[in-house]
């Protein structure tokens, strides 16, 4: 059999952040800085050498504390944060789950939300209008289409998004914590969903702070801490060690 | 080139965002207002107006006397430098404002200042009504054989505002205080673009002060075309290339550089 090329390889991958001590916005609070000694950049390293390669058809679990770099590593798979040392190759298309609402205009009614946030995800509008009823069947929101989205409850807005996404079958699907929203019924239909892509040949890398959900739904795990990779490896294996590691600490 | 190909192929894929951009903010800017669209013909026309009476009455020793057309001579000046003023300012604050969204998604940044311009442009474009109204009422005639030619000032001072947009979005990111002294500077410029008097009837020195200001050379192109029945010399053909190529350059050059910190700065 010949050797499968990974569909996403991180390589060597650092993120380094500079946090300012103080926040300088303006002009004026930047040359009072600066005549007060000078601008202090203190050096955080968000993530730091990190490999990781993810197989076509992996569905990756990503654990880890709070700022431990989940989200950062995500960012930057999706292309939103370029990093500051090594390499991220990704060959696919990507669908990412934005949080709750972001690429949403409050102002706008859900039917031009659809379209405007499938741009954003750089659909055209051919192929929307083709998609259209699936994501109002699933959002299960047709007697809203036409109300602004600031009308709308924060679990309607999040099956909108969730809909919207998941229009088409990406290569890879990201998803940050999208989950944990909506009642349980939602939730169940959203992992049903899920899986459908999967075994459409989707990627999915998932984000989750349930041990549960991820045990339920992942076949890899990856572990992040402070920003390394402490663990990579089948589900049971890191989530075992995981747990353990935590525990002491109650 | 295989960069530049790479490029243009990223753009075309974001082109109906763009479009679904201008009709979100087209559809906004309107919403619940009873007259609508019609602001935008109103709005510039009215301005006008104000105008028209100051300089015509109170003021009419500052302009200068002997320009004929002084209601046509003026909107022209008007719309011109509210198009500058408006895609301006609104590519400024564009990228910071999609914070929310640049920091979850993977979108060409440069999206936003352009959207701001190209919105700015259909604005403009729509305005343009109050311009021929102006021109019907006064009676004034237009010399159809250079008219068309104003397309040509028009689409330049939207690529030199397009530049500065570029520019002023990415650094006002950094630094806020951008927007306060772009605002300030606009008004300086207002009354250096020969809007509502004659740069010719002005002494030696400031003559050459306002020749320095891109705007004039848009906005006295366009009214030879339209106004004067002159068309277009060398000169003009050229400075108005020139500026545009040196903003969209400046513009371009700066964004491209700190695109990739941006999001790190919201």
């Amino acid at each position: 059999m010949a050797q499968q090329q990974p569909i996403i390889s991180v390589e060597h991958v650092s993120m380094r952040f500079n946090l300012a001590k103080e926040k300088h916005e303006s002009l004026k609070e930047y040359f009072v800085a600066l005549l007060h000694g000078g601008v202090r950049f203190d050096e955080f390293f968000a993530l730091d050498d990190v490999c990781l390669d993810i197989m076509p058809g992996d569905f990756y679990g990503l654990i880890g504390l709070n700022g431990s770099g989940k989200s950062t590593l995500l960012k930057i798979i999706s292309g939103v944060y370029k990093p500051s040392a090594g390499k991220v190759t990704v060959r696919g298309t990507i669908a990412p789950l934005i949080e709750l609402g972001a690429g949403f205009d409050m102002d706008l009614t859900a039917r031009e939300n659809i379209y405007l946030n499938g741009t954003v995800l750089g659909y055209t509008p051919k192929y929307i209008d083709s998609k259209f009823e699936d994501i109002v069947e699933f959002s299960e929101l047709r007697d809203f289409l036409d109300v602004p989205l600031k009308n709308y409850s924060s679990g309607m807005v999040a099956r909108l998004a969730f809909a919207v996404a998941t229009m088409t079958k990406p290569d890879i699907l990201i998803a940050d914590e999208i989950l944990s929203v909506g009642d349980f019924l939602f939730q169940q239909k959203c992992e049903k969903r899920m899986a459908e892509l999967m075994s459409g040949g989707t990627t999915v890398i998932l984000v989750s702070h349930s041990i549960e959900q991820i045990e339920r739904m992942c076949n890899k795990v990856a572990w992040l801490d402070h920003g390394r990779l402490r663990r990579n490896g089948p589900t049971a294996e890191v989530t075992a060690e995981y747990k353990n590691f935590e525990k002491p600490k109650d | 080139m295989h960069s530049l190909q790479t490029h243009f192929a990223n753009f075309w894929k974001y082109r109906y965002l763009l479009q679904n951009l201008i009709t979100r903010d087209f559809k906004l800017k309107y919403r619940r207002s009873v007259l609508g669209v019609a602001w935008s013909v109103l709005n510039p026309l009215l301005t006008c107006l104000v105008m028209f009476l100051v300089f015509d009455s109170i003021m009419r020793g500052l302009r200068g006397e002997g320009i004929p057309n002084f209601a046509a001579f003026l909107i022209i000046g008007q719309l011109l430098f509210n198009f500058f003023r408006e895609s301006t300012t609104m590519a400024m604050e564009s990228v910071l404002k999609n914070a929310p969204l640049l920091r979850k998604v993977y979108i060409p940044k440069y999206i936003f200042p352009m959207e701001k311009a190209c919105f700015a442009l259909v604005n403009c474009l729509f305005s343009f009504i109050a311009l021929v109204i102006v021109f019907v009422l006064t009676w004034t005639p237009v010399t159809w054989a250079t008219a068309w030619m104003a397309v040509y000032p028009l689409v330049m001072l939207f690529f030199f505002s397009l530049g500065i947009g570029l520019f002023l979005s990415a650094m006002y990111v950094f630094v806020r205080d951008i927007m306060h002294i772009w605002e300030v500077f606009c008004t300086l410029l207002v009354y250096a673009s020969a809007i509502f008097y004659d740069p010719e009837a002005l002494s030696g020195v400031m003559q050459r002060l306002i020749h320095i200001n891109p705007m004039y050379w848009y906005i006295t192109a366009f009214r030879r075309c339209v106004l004067w029945g002159q068309g277009l010399d060398a000169t003009m053909l050229a400075v108005c290339f020139l500026c545009a190529a040196l903003s969209m350059a400046v513009g371009i050059l700066v964004f491209k550089k700190n695109q990739d910190k941006l999001v790190l700065y919201m």
